[in-house]
């Protein structure tokens, strides 16, 4: 990367142990000033625990970490006044309003008066959460409880913020609305680790941090992920996905086939001499298909076939 | 499990909503809504946060009494016998319903005693349970430390355990990795190929794609019914152009002005996506309408709409359809 870029987050040889089982294991990276940087993988692979490491509320066994160059194990709370931190399971209280929750983590962070209402306001429009300001908590739907999580987060701008899948449960008009807010935060040069579960999330970071039994496999940039991979992305356009994948499946030279939404994305060695053999066995298993072409690979794509080398016995 | 009987599925029906109502004080969660769904049927719930798809199942599941209107389920009148119809379905709450502090074999076992799984049966079922989670190996594993996509791959496996004919499934996959996700659809279909009728809320678009049929719900109302397929090309009332273009925002505004033949548009990721009357006149028309306000289009081109774009458009058109009638 451009040696420029100073990082403002690094995590050296980080490590946790539950038990027998090591959550993160010998996990290092780095995050630059003003990125958006994603930590991805399976569940389990221990993007939470590594998040919950960053915030100092759960101390590595093994490793370090510094932040803004403040050795954070050593002293865990000369982290905090420089993040904010959203858990997976978003602490509100129930019993208290939209408003009164605001409040509450506004008065938390000190943040000024003037500074929280227009933060507040403009938070809440933007999820389409203005005319519930005065309902409880406890009566919110299930994803207009996250954006509430959300808007307690970004009440205040710390330099430094920590989303552990902020975006769960939120409808797709909202997430993009939300994206848009967080691009505007990286502008005012916040740094933002974010864990997803939507892939199309994860191609929108800088960088991202592909995690697997609490390893690093790859960090990079997603364009410079899809370099990785060999071979080509065959994109069959049929609303007989579950079909199209079981005709295709066991053909020689093609892996990793996947059902997406408008049908499935299979990996093939060659794709000049595989579409045919696709559009062949497509055929003989009377699958109806509207289309069969080379197309960009998504992050997904790539996740699937890096995920499968790691999995596949050496 | 039972012979699925032949009839047609108006019949069959195995869930009939008529004119569903609910208010929360003076708030309608719930907005005359009617819908029903056929036996072995997947049906998918789809709609912005707080449209009143939980309220609705949880009037289904007979946790919650309507304020108005007729719902039955598996043919049973769920305000007159909410106990039965509790024993005919499975439900899996988007609230997170484990004990966590019991551990995964712990959890079930409470389950299946809940459900009333007959005791010779319980250990062949919760090994079921536990493969299908993939959770073999975390039997004494106390659920409360489980990673959060693990602790809903095993709820679904305590919503399944008693095999029951009717699944109401609210955001089931919420936060889970997308290869567990495919597994989780796998089963699902595998669920309604045996009969199983389904009913499953989800924000992830591409899951909507697996559905039968979709239901899309905005502000309590149901506005869109039908495949997938039948949602992407009549419901959204005309055919989609690509647009990228170096100043988006000027160019989304300039498109949703006087452009010629545009219906809408909005942005996906760094392209705009215009929905047009017809495709072929909007890539003659639109570069030289883009061009004449300096904003000259780097590509244009006819691609097929996605159940994203279906959404993005159905919530916005009526919603400017309520603010006309207000
Ligand atoms: N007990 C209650 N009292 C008052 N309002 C309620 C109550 N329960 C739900 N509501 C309101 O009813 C509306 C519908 O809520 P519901 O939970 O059904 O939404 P949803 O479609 O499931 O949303 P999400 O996608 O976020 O899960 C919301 O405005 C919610 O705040
Ligand atoms: N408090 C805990 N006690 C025991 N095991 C835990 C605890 N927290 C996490 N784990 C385990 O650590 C691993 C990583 O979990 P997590 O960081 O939550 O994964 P992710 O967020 O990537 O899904 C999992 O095996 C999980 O069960
Ligand atoms: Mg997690
Ligand atoms: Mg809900």
């Amino acid at each position: 990367m451009n040696a420029a870029r100073e990082s403002i987050v690094t995590a050296d040889g980080l490590t946790k142990r539950f038990a027998e089982v090591a959550a993160v294991d010998g996990l290092s990276f780095s995050v630059n000033h003003g990125e958006i940087f994603g930590l991805v993988g399976p569940d389990g692979a221990g993007k939470t625990t590594t998040m919950r490491m960053l915030a100092g509320v759960l101390r590595p066994d093994g490793g370090g970490i510094v932040i803004d160059g403040v050795d954070v194990v050593a002293d865990p709370e000369s982290g905090k006044p420089h993040l904010s931190y959203m858990p997976q399971r978003f602490g509100l209280y129930e019993e208290l309003t939209v408003d009164e929750n605001i409040r509450f983590y506004a008065d938390l962070f000190e943040v000024a008066q003037d500074v929280r209402e227009e933060r507040a306001s403009r938070l809440l429009a933007a999820s389409g959460m203005s005319q519930f300001r005065g309902r409880r908590a406890g009566q919110l739907s299930g994803g207009m409880k996250q954006k509430l999580g959300l808007t307690c987060a970004l009440v205040h701008t710390p330099q430094i913020l920590l989303l552990d899948e902020p975006t769960t449960g939120v409808d797709p008009v909202s997430r993009r609305e939300f994206w848009g807010i967080l691009y505007g935060l990286r502008e005012e040069g916040v740094t933002i680790l974010i864990t997803t579960a939507y892939l199309d999330e994860a191609e929108r970071c800088n960088r991202l941090a592909l995690l697997h039994n609490g390893h690093l496999l790859y960090c990079d940039t997603p364009a410079a992920l899809k370099q990785r991979m060999s071979g080509a992305v065959v994109a069959i356009t049929s609303s007989a996905g579950r079909a199209a994948h079981a005709a295709i499946a066991d053909l020689a030279g093609v892996s990793n086939v996947i059902l997406v939404g408008s049908g499935v994305h299979a990996v093939v060695d060659d794709a000049a001499s595989r579409i045919p053999a696709l559009r062949d066995a497509l055929q003989r298993g009377n699958v109806v298909f509207d289309d069969i072409a080379v197309t960009a690979p998504s992050i997904e794509d790539v996740f699937v076939a890096l995920l499968e080398d790691e999995r596949r016995p050496r | 499990m039972t012979a699925p009987v032949a009839a047609d599925a108006q019949v069959d029906a195995q869930v009939v909503v008529e004119n569903l109502v609910k208010r929360f004080g003076d708030f309608v969660a719930v907005d005359h809504a009617s819908f029903r769904i056929g036996h072995g049927e997947i049906m998918g719930f789809l709609g912005p946060n707080g449209a009143g798809k939980s309220t609705i199942i949880r009037i289904l599941c007979g946790l919650l009494r309507p304020s108005a209107g007729r719902v039955s389920v598996a043919g049973i009148d769920v305000a007159r016998d909410p106990e039965l119809v509790r024993q005919r379905i499975g439900y899996m709450s988007q609230k997170f319903s484990l004990y966590r502090d019991l551990t995964v074999e712990e959890n079930l076992r409470f389950f299946g005693g809940i459900y009333r799984v007959p005791r010779g049966e319980l250990a062949e079922r919760m090994r079921f349970a536990i493969d299908m989670a993939g959770l073999g190996g975390r039997e004494k594993t106390l659920v409360g430390t489980l990673a959060g996509g693990w602790q809903q791959r095993l709820a679904l496996g305590c919503a399944v355990l008693h095999r029951p004919p009717i699944l109401f499934l609210d955001e089931p996959t919420s936060g889970v990795e997308p290869k567990s996700r495919r597994r989780f659809w796998d089963l699902i279909h595998a669920l309604a190929a045996d009969g199983v009728t389904v009913l499953v809320s989800t924000h992830y678009m591409d899951e909507a794609e697996y559905c039968h049929r979709a239901a899309l719900i905005n502000q309590g109302r149901i506005i869109a019914t039908g495949s997938p397929d039948a949602l992407k090309h009549t419901a959204l009332g005309g055919e989609l152009l690509l647009i990228e273009c170096e100043a988006l925002g000027p160019a989304l505004a300039a498109l949703r002005q006087q452009a010629p033949g545009v219906i809408d548009a909005s942005v996906f990721g760094n392209a705009i996506h215009v929905l047009v009357r017809d495709a072929d006149r909007g890539i003659d028309e639109l570069p030289a309408y883009l061009e004449r306000r300096a904003l000259p289009p780097i590509r244009i081109e006819r691609i097929n709409p996605s159940l994203e774009d279906v959404f993005v458009q159905l919530i916005a058109a009526d919603a400017a359809k309520r603010r006309q009638a207000a």
